[in-house]
């Protein structure tokens, strides 16, 4: 009899259990990361400020008050009380108009990248899973996309669907669905070369459960921290096209399109330019600090360091 | 090399077409009739309109017009714009040297910023530096350049007086266009304060463009540095007794420079679409500015031919920076 070291009975966990630890893991390495947690909470706050914008706002957006025009902050000489951050050129509450806005940047972002989330996995399945000729074509058409430069491909987009809120949403969606493709096929690719694969294959899995119940959660995490980054560059893509006149159009409180008003009063009120930009780059900051930490937490690669 | 060079030109041929495919569909289905837009106000009758449609090519099936179109493109016919009647390539010509200007300005002064930033952050990991930095970093990828390029001419144009507010040089001055590069033709010119104008006009607009590729710079070093650090070789040099700027300035940063110079090749793509908001903000007179007002004059020829000489140039230089890649590491043209 040869000594074979005890092998250690297998602890068996339910699926629940796994689960909770998979996130307790998570949380572990993402709140490791400070600006990481900084980020989540301002993007909360962005969300609590969004969903109770008609309580939180002191006037109607819309509102015009021609006795209060351009009335700077409340802190400045000539500010008023009933007006925390000014008025705009035709005595619209800023604050107010900013609260709104946040409704509409989270809204922009979950669309654009719900839109080019969906699309991407579905195309980049596609052709990682196909392979072949499939994947040729279809890589090739996603080349020719990535080779406009994206705010540009996007203004042609709306200049040719007509300006607007909803075709800017479209159009963005489609200009950053090639990385969602590009990145579900380098995944797939490389997964379908598991043993566990073939063993669905084996045990007579259908195509298409193999493509969305045994592969697809596995290429999760690199398309986690895309949409989170899209998410920001949606946000910040939108804006700039309001600015250009082609995204939210007027009377719209659009960060974006509030900016754009603005522009011809800057040298005479600084307020209704610096407080919509502000709210972009707070916005946008926070996501992106946020994207960092989940990328840290779910690139095992970055994990053993 | 070249058969490297080969397959990756072969390879840009069905991107090519497939760019000259989309810029010809796009302003097939813009909306509002081309005929009508050229008429103008007075409109026209039907007879004119047919005629006009058969002249320009608008009667024959898609399939036909786009290889016309193709046919054309191919002879360096790129039409002529409805607004202006020029041909479309001679003003794209005419306009892109402003945008190359502000474009090298920015990319010169976002690599000269970045790298050394880069590079320090690096070497004093956890620092005040090292923190300090890698947040202006990402505040400045996070930057909505269009409200950027406001509060800096509210502050140095408004409140300072110190920069001119738009174009490229004062009007007080004028001098021959030879090289289309106002920096330097107002040298050439000799005109005193001709170079100081052109300078101050472009200082602000370049500054703007070059915010997020300035972060994205600065954050690629960082951590392509920290990466190399950790590798053997280097752990070797320090082990032999090599001092520190040796190892960091030949074994660490000239192998940490090669993903760093790939991401600054493909800020190009950037630089294009942050040309189009910088360029409208201070009245640049280039590339991004025509492609804007061409969309909302809807000068169709433009938009189009536009778009695509912007495709093919930002692909021309990822190939550029792909050959590039391939020269300064070899283990690449293998694969």
């Amino acid at each position: 009899m040869t000594d074979i070291p005890p092998t250690a009975a297998p602890v068996r966990l339910s699926d629940a259990a796994i689960r909770r630890r998979m996130i307790a893991e998570f949380w572990f390495y993402f709140s490791q990361n400070r600006g990481a947690v900084i980020g989540l909470v301002v993007f909360l706050l962005l969300v609590a400020v969004a969903v109770f914008a008609s309580l939180l706002a002191p006037h109607d957006p819309t509102v015009q008050n021609r006795a209060a025009l351009l009335v700077p902050p409340v802190w400045q000489e000539g500010g008023s009380a009933s007006y925390l951050l000014g008025t705009d050129a035709v005595g619209r509450d800023i604050l107010s108009r900013l609260i709104f806005g946040a409704q509409y940047s989270l809204f922009i972002g979950v669309v654009v990248v719900s839109i080019a989330l969906v699309g991407g996995i579905v195309i980049g399945l596609l052709a990682g899973f196909f392979g072949g000729w499939v994947d040729s074509v279809i890589m090739r058409v996603m080349d020719v996309i990535l080779a406009f430069p994206s705010l540009l491909l996007a203004l042609v987009l709306v200049a040719v669907l007509g300006p607007g809120l909803t075709n800017a949403m479209i159009a963005i969606a489609i200009v950053y669905q090639p990385h969602f493709a590009r990145l579900t096929r380098a995944a797939v690719m490389s997964e379908m070369q598991r043993e566990y694969v073939t063993a669905a294959r084996v045990a007579g899995a259908g195509n298409l459960r193999l493509m969305f119940k045994t592969i697809l959660p596995n290429c999760l995490a690199p398309l986690i921290v895309q949409a989170t980054l899209s998410f920001s560059s949606a946000v910040l893509d939108s804006a700039a096209l309001g600015f250009l006149g082609m995204g939210a159009q007027p009377p719209a409180p659009e960060w974006g399109t509030m900016l754009a008003e603005a522009r011809e009063f800057i040298l005479r009120a600084w307020w209704v330019v610096t407080f919509p930009g502000l709210a972009i780059l707070i916005s946008v900051l926070a996501i992106n600090l946020m994207g960092d930490g989940l990328r840290d937490a779910l690139d095992p690669k970055l994990k053993r360091s | 090399m070249l058969r490297f060079i080969l397959s990756k030109l072969l390879y840009l041929v069905p991107t090519f077409l497939g760019i000259t495919i989309i810029a010809f569909s796009f302003v097939r289905i813009l909306p509002g009739d081309p005929v009508l837009l050229m008429a103008g106000e007075r409109g026209v009758t039907p007879e004119r309109h047919a005629e006009l449609s058969a002249q320009l090519g608008y009667d024959k099936p898609l399939v036909l017009q786009y290889f016309d179109f193709l046919g054309r493109l191919l002879q360096g016919d790129f039409g002529n714009s409805l607004v202006t009647k020029k041909p479309v390539l001679t003003e794209f010509l005419s306009l892109f040297p402003a945008t190359v200007e502000l474009g090298l300005c920015a990319i010169l002064i976002a690599t000269l910023i970045g790298v050394p930033v880069g590079v320090l952050a690096a070497i004093r990991r956890g620092s005040w530096f090292d923190q300090v930095s890698m947040t202006a970093a990402l505040v400045g990828f996070s930057m909505p350049i269009f409200w950027w390029g406001l509060l800096l001419i509210i502050f140095f144009s408004g409140m300072l007086g110190w920069t001119p507010v738009s174009g490229r040089i004062s009007l007080l001055y004028f001098f021959p266009n030879v090289t289309g590069f106002m920096l330097i033709d107002s040298l050439l010119s000799g005109q005193e304060g001709a170079f100081a104008s052109a300078l101050s006009h472009l200082i602000l607009p370049s500054v703007v463009l070059a915010t997020i590729p300035l972060a994205v710079i600065a954050r690629q070093t960082r951590s392509a540095m920290l990466e190399v650090m950790g590798e053997d070789y280097v752990r070797t040099a320090r082990a032999k007794g090599m001092p520190p700027y040796r190892v960091i300035g030949i074994h660490a940063l000239r192998n940490a420079m090669i993903p760093v110079i790939t991401t600054i090749g493909l800020q190009i793509g950037v630089l294009m679409a942050g040309a189009i908001l910088t360029e409208t903000i201070f009245s640049w007179p280039g590339i991004g500015k025509w492609m804007i007002d061409s969309i909302a004059r809807r000068d169709y020829p433009v938009v189009q031919s536009g778009l695509l000489l912007i495709a093919a140039l930002v692909m021309i230089v990822n190939l550029l920076v792909d050959l590039t890649y391939g020269l300064i590491n070899p283990r690449i043209r293998v694969k």
